[in-house]
This record gives C-alpha cells, sequence and structure tokens, in this order.
C-alpha cells in the first residue's frame, strides 16, 4: 500500500459527514491566489469541473461516506507541492469563495508536512485528466 | 496619538446598526429565508452586527430590481451619471472620518490606513469615472463615399459583482464605479467577512441614486454568490478572489455566455538591485520602506511583496537594515492612528497563516524576524494577530510560491540581471513586481522583462485611479482602476449605414 498524498482530520472529517448528508457526494479542489486561497474549496462532487490541467491527489476516505471525496489540484500549483504531504483540517471561521462549509462557520484549511525520502519513493502515481 | 473609540461606544463617530437587511430596488428589505449571520470583528473577536444571509430568492430580486432599472439608467446621458458619481463622491468624503472608522473595526486594518488611503482612494476613483466618462467619444468610420460605419458604446446591462474582504470600501468602489459610469446596473455581492461596513456608505449614497441601480445582496458564497454568478439576468460578472473561485466563475460565466474579469491574486517579486545601497541617502531610506512594505494592510493584499529578491553584492547590508525595520513596525490596537499593523481579517485567514510560516520552518526557511502570532493584551487578546515575519530561503520553497496573505515576506538573493528576472518570473502569478534601481535603464528594462501586469517602480503600493491594474498568467484578466475599464462594461454598437439610393446587384 504506498503512501497516501492526503489524509483529513477528524475534525474535518465530521465536518464532511454532515455537508454529505446535506448536499450528497463531495470533491475538493485546492485553491491557489489571494483572500481565501491557498486553502482547499469543498463542493458538491462534479460542480467544479477539472480537466486537463488539473491533477487527482488521492480520495479522502471516510467512515460513514460512502463515496470517498476526490482531492484535486491544478498540475502547475502541484508541482510546488508534490515534495508536501497535506491534511485537511477544519478551524472556525468564514471563509468566502464557494466553499460549502463556510455556512457553518467553519473553514477548510490545509496542514502540511514534508515526505520522508522513505514516503517519497512510495508514492502512488498520479492520474490527470 | 488619537484613539478611536470603538463604533458604538461614547464618543464614537460611527455606530453600527445591531442588523443588517440587503439593499434592493433602494431600500432595505429582509431576506426571503428569513435568517442572518452574526459578524464580528477581527480587533477583539466579538460579534458587533449581524447581517441578512441572502439566497437566491434575494439575488433574483436583486437582478430584477436591477433590470427594471436598467433601461433608464442606460439612456441617462454621461453627465448625468458623471453628476450622481460626483455626488457620491462628495458624500463620501464629508463622512471620511466615520466610513474610516467603520471599516477598519470591521476588517481588522489600521485606520491610519483608512483615513489616509482606502477611503480617499475610493473617493477619487468615483471622480475619476465621473471624468472618464464625459470624455469617453464613440467613432465614425467613413468606408467609402456612400458608407459611414458609426460606434457608439452602449451599457451591458445588469452586472453581477463580487468583492473580497481585504479593502471592503475600495474594492467595492472599483468594481461600482466604472459599471455605474458605463451605464450599468448593479448586484452586488460583499465578502462575508466584510458584510456591514458598505452599509455604512449606502445609508449615506441611497438618496443620490435611482431605486434599483446598486443592490447589494449579502451572504455566504454557495448561497448568495453563486446563484448571482449563475444568474440569467447579468450580462457580465466581475469577480476579485482566489483561482478556484476564479474559474468556478468562469464556468458559470460560461453558462450564459457572458463575460467575466478576474483579478486572483499573486505572489509579487519585490527587487532590489545593488545600485540602491550605493549611498545612504533618502533613496535607500525609501527602498528600505518598499522592503517592509510587506506587511501593509497585514499582508492581506493580493499585490503583497512577499518575495524580496535583493542583489548578492548588497545583500547583508540591505537585508540587515531591514529586518531593523521590520522589528519597528508598531502592531497594536487598529483604531490607534500610531499602528501601523493591525489584525488578520478573520481566524481562518489567521490560522492559515500560521500554518504557512509552519511549513516554511519545515522547509529549511530561516525566520530573521516575527515567525509567531502576536500576543497582545486585554480586549485585543481575542483577536487575530501575526508577527510581521521574515523568512530568509530559497524560490522553490512553497512560502515563495503560495499566496499567504499575510505579514510575511520571503527572502532570497539574485547574483545579476539576468538571475533577477528569472526568479522575479518563476511563479505562478503575475500580479504586481516591484523594481528598486537608481539606473532607469535597468529599471526600465526589468520592468519590461517582468510578466507582471503591475510593475512598482521605486515605488510599492500605490493605486491612483489612471493607472491599469490587473494580472498576467494566473492572476487573472482584465484591468481595473483606468478608463479602459469602461470597455469592460459596455459592448460596441456599429449602426453601418449606406447612403446610396441603388441596389447592390445581388437579386
Amino acid at each position: 500500500m504506498s503512501t497516501a498524498r492526503v489524509d483529513v482530520s477528524e475534525a474535518a472529517a465530521g465536518m464532511l459527514r454532515q455537508l454529505t448528508e446535506e448536499h450528497g457526494p463531495l470533491m475538493f479542489h485546492q485553491s491557489g491566489g489571494c483572500c481565501d486561497g491557498s486553502s482547499p474549496m469543498c463542493y458538491p462532487d462534479g460542480e467544479f469541473r477539472t480537466g486537463h490541467s488539473d491533477v487527482h491527489l488521492g480520495d479522502l476516505v471516510i467512515d460513514g461516506i460512502e463515496k470517498p471525496i476526490g482531492f484535486w489540484m491544478s498540475a502547475s500549483q502541484f508541482e510546488y507541492w508534490s515534495h508536501t504531504h497535506l491534511t485537511v483540517d477544519l478551524v472556525k471561521g468564514r471563509g468566502s469563495g464557494f466553499s460549502l462549509e463556510a455556512p457553518e462557520g467553519f473553514r477548510f484549511m490545509i496542514r502540511s508536512r514534508l515526505f520522508t525520502e522513505d514516503e517519497l519513493n512510495d508514492l502512488p502515481a498520479l492520474i490527470s485528466h | 496619538m488619537t484613539r478611536y473609540a470603538a463604533p458604538g461606544e461614547a464618543g464614537s463617530v460611527v455606530s453600527y446598526r445591531p442588523r443588517y437587511d440587503h439593499f434592493i430596488g433602494g431600500e432595505y428589505v429582509p431576506p426571503a429565508s428569513g435568517k442572518y449571520f452574526e459578524n464580528p470583528t477581527p480587533v477583539t473577536g466579538q460579534t458587533f452586527t449581524e447581517i441578512a444571509r441572502g439566497t437566491a430568492d434575494d439575488v433574483d430580486r436583486a437582478v430584477a430590481a436591477a433590470e427594471g432599472a436598467s433601461a433608464a439608467w442606460g439612456r441617462t446621458s454621461a453627465g448625468e451619471r458623471a453628476s450622481i458619481l460626483n455626488k457620491i463622491a462628495d458624500r463620501i468624503e464629508q463622512n471620511l472620518e466615520m466610513i474610516a472608522v467603520a471599516e477598519s473595526w470591521e476588517n481588522g486594518k489600521p485606520v491610519r490606513e483608512t483615513l489616509a488611503a482606502d477611503i480617499p482612494l475610493a473617493v477619487d476613483h468615483f471622480r475619476y469615472f465621473a471624468g472618464a466618462i464625459r470624455a469617453q467619444e464613440g467613432s465614425i468610420s467613413q468606408i467609402d463615399d456612400d458608407t459611414v460605419a458609426y460606434h457608439f458604446h452602449e451599457p451591458l446591462g445588469v452586472v453581477g459583482q463580487i468583492i473580497p474582504w481585504n479593502f471592503p470600501i475600495l474594492m467595492a468602489t472599483w468594481k461600482l464605479a466604472p459599471a455605474l459610469a458605463a451605464g450599468n446596473c448593479v448586484v452586488l455581492k460583499p465578502a462575508e467577512q466584510t458584510p456591514a461596513s458598505i452599509h455604512v456608505v449606502m445609508e449615506l449614497i441611497a438618496d443620490l441614486l435611482p431605486p434599483g441601480v446598486i443592490n447589494v445582496v449579502n451572504g455566504f458564497g454557495v448561497e448568495a454568490g453563486k446563484p448571482l454568478a449563475q444568474n440569467k439576468g447579468i450580462r457580465k460578472v466581475a469577480f476579485t478572489g482566489e483561482t478556484t473561485t476564479g474559474r468556478l466563475i468562469m464556468q458559470y460565466a460560461s453558462e450564459n455566455l457572458i463575460p467575466v474579469t478576474l483579478e486572483l491574486g499573486g505572489k509579487s517579486p519585490n527587487i532590489f538591485f545593488g545600485d540602491v545601497a550605493d549611498h545612504n541617502d533618502a533613496f535607500y531610506n525609501k527602498a528600505q520602506e518598499g522592503f517592509a512594505m510587506f506587511a501593509l494592510n497585514q499582508g492581506e493584499v493580493c499585490t503583497c511583496p512577499s518575495r524580496a529578491l535583493i542583489q548578492s553584492s548588497i545583500y547583508d547590508k540591505f537585508l540587515g537594515d531591514g529586518v531593523e525595520r521590520v522589528k519597528a513596525i508598531k502592531q497594536g490596537h487598529p483604531l490607534d492612528t500610531d499602528t501601523q499593523v493591525g489584525a488578520q481579517a478573520s481566524n481562518d485567514q489567521f490560522e492559515k497563516i500560521l500554518s504557512y510560516i509552519d511549513i516554511g520552518k519545515q522547509e529549511g526557511a530561516k525566520v530573521l524576524a516575527g515567525g509567531e502570532k502576536a500576543e497582545l493584551s486585554g480586549e485585543l487578546s481575542g483577536g487575530f494577530y501575526v508577527q510581521p515575519t521574515i523568512f530568509e530561503g530559497d524560490n522553490k520553497m512553497r512560502i515563495f510560491q503560495e499566496e499567504i496573505f499575510g505579514p510575511v515576506v520571503s527572502v532570497t538573493k539574485f547574483d545579476d540581471y539576468d538571475d533577477a528576472i528569472k526568479t522575479a518570473n518563476d511563479t505562478l502569478y503575475g500580479l504586481g513586481a516591484g523594481v528598486w534601481s537608481r539606473s532607469g535603464d535597468t529599471a526600465y528594462r526589468a520592468g519590461r522583462d517582468i510578466q507582471a501586469g503591475r510593475v512598482w517602480t521605486n515605488c510599492y503600493h500605490a493605486y491612483p485611479a489612471h493607472a491599469a491594474f490587473g494580472g498576467y498568467k494566473q492572476s487573472g484578466v482584465g484591468r481595473e482602476n483606468h478608463k479602459m475599464m469602461l470597455d469592460h462594461y459596455q459592448q460596441t454598437k456599429n449602426l453601418l449605414v449606406s447612403y446610396s439610393p441603388d441596389a447592390l446587384g445581388f437579386f
């Protein structure tokens, strides 16, 4: 079993269960840019059209959620991220953008750490469109 | 040093209402859902008002109000519209202090800036576009002896505008002024982090505008912003914010085949060539201030000079002086006129910045100043404060490539001109850049070689009207602050007229 590129915290998983009940299957796209950027955006699955310029880092498999949640990022941005492991976390906040959790008074964010040498040799190949 | 009283406190120049509804069709109307959301001040973390939680029904109502007003507004003369924009400017200017304190409280930025920059710039922006629309001309081309082409600028109709929280009043103004000047009616969706200060302005100017010309629908992005971007009644959408949302808005706009202008952020390089340190004079001092500019507005600016590239020949001296300059920055209560850096706009921004400081340290960048959250005492202890921070590292690190949107600068060195340009352009973004050099040649060549829409040359963070502003690469599409924006908010009508009495001979 190869190393996962992206994981999810308990707090974020709890919110994702709640959001799945309300909105159905979900997806993430990591945003760059200003304001509420440098943060993951959570949408109903398929709402945000991914394409040739995006990569699929992996799926978040969460207890209680049938369909794993795909985590996407633009390929150009991913080049600068590929050496880091990402955990989707949740904090109190008032994000904007169109991310689904914002009305709940929370905001998803990314906590990162560097992959170890061993992990870097063990990463799965990436799928893009 | 003055300390303004917080809105609502004894002696304050402004107070907020306990609750704000939407502004639709010239009056305040409650949200269809009946729901409101709390608005905290990042100065202390305490709630100070509640705001209408808008939904698609409210957006539909606002678009309908705008549609109702748009035929008449679109037919007003440029002179009439200019007169109204000038009156709006005057009204804001007459109430400058009140609006400045209100905005500082909502966003967390120092009141010295809302007083000296944000609100005066907004006043001037309305005046600029009042002038620009008066001076705009169509054109006439004589095609041949019998045929003339007449080109008219016509408004689009109703436009949707979704704005960010970092300069609540100025961002609203940058969008509203050209759209209104061009004869459009607007539905504006303010950011949910800063939903209230716009109403302090709207209450002051409502009587100047025909009902339905400006409509303000508050709410969350997914509940109010999305229905606006998708609304069949709008002829254009304008957005300032982050890249993923920008792409999503473009997708929604494609459903209705409408144009989009986007401003999506940057990772602006601030380049200090060696000759800057040739003399220890006023210019060197100015360049030092330029280095410290990453802290302006708590770093919450799309053009934050968040990468500093310093030529190796002067690296130790310039950076050493820069560190001292940054350590002397005054962080404190935003309503103190001495405060230079205030609070970040929200808890999630605060957490995001700290997570970037953490990854910077993990990647091996060296902290030369700051690097922690700021512990402020008393009523400020619940607010969101981060120390101005200087990292030293290399351009491939994530802190050099991603927008942190906080008072954090990442510093690296370059050897020669080509190295500077290569590093400057090694970014996904292209919004702003700074070039500092005593040599006009170097400054000019660098400015032309950097792939960014705004290159500040021997200055930074100036946003005068009449200087076009916008991005290259992933920083967005379109320009603001310049009369060329009128084109973004108009369409061309060509009347192709024949003065010949004779048939062509086709049929």
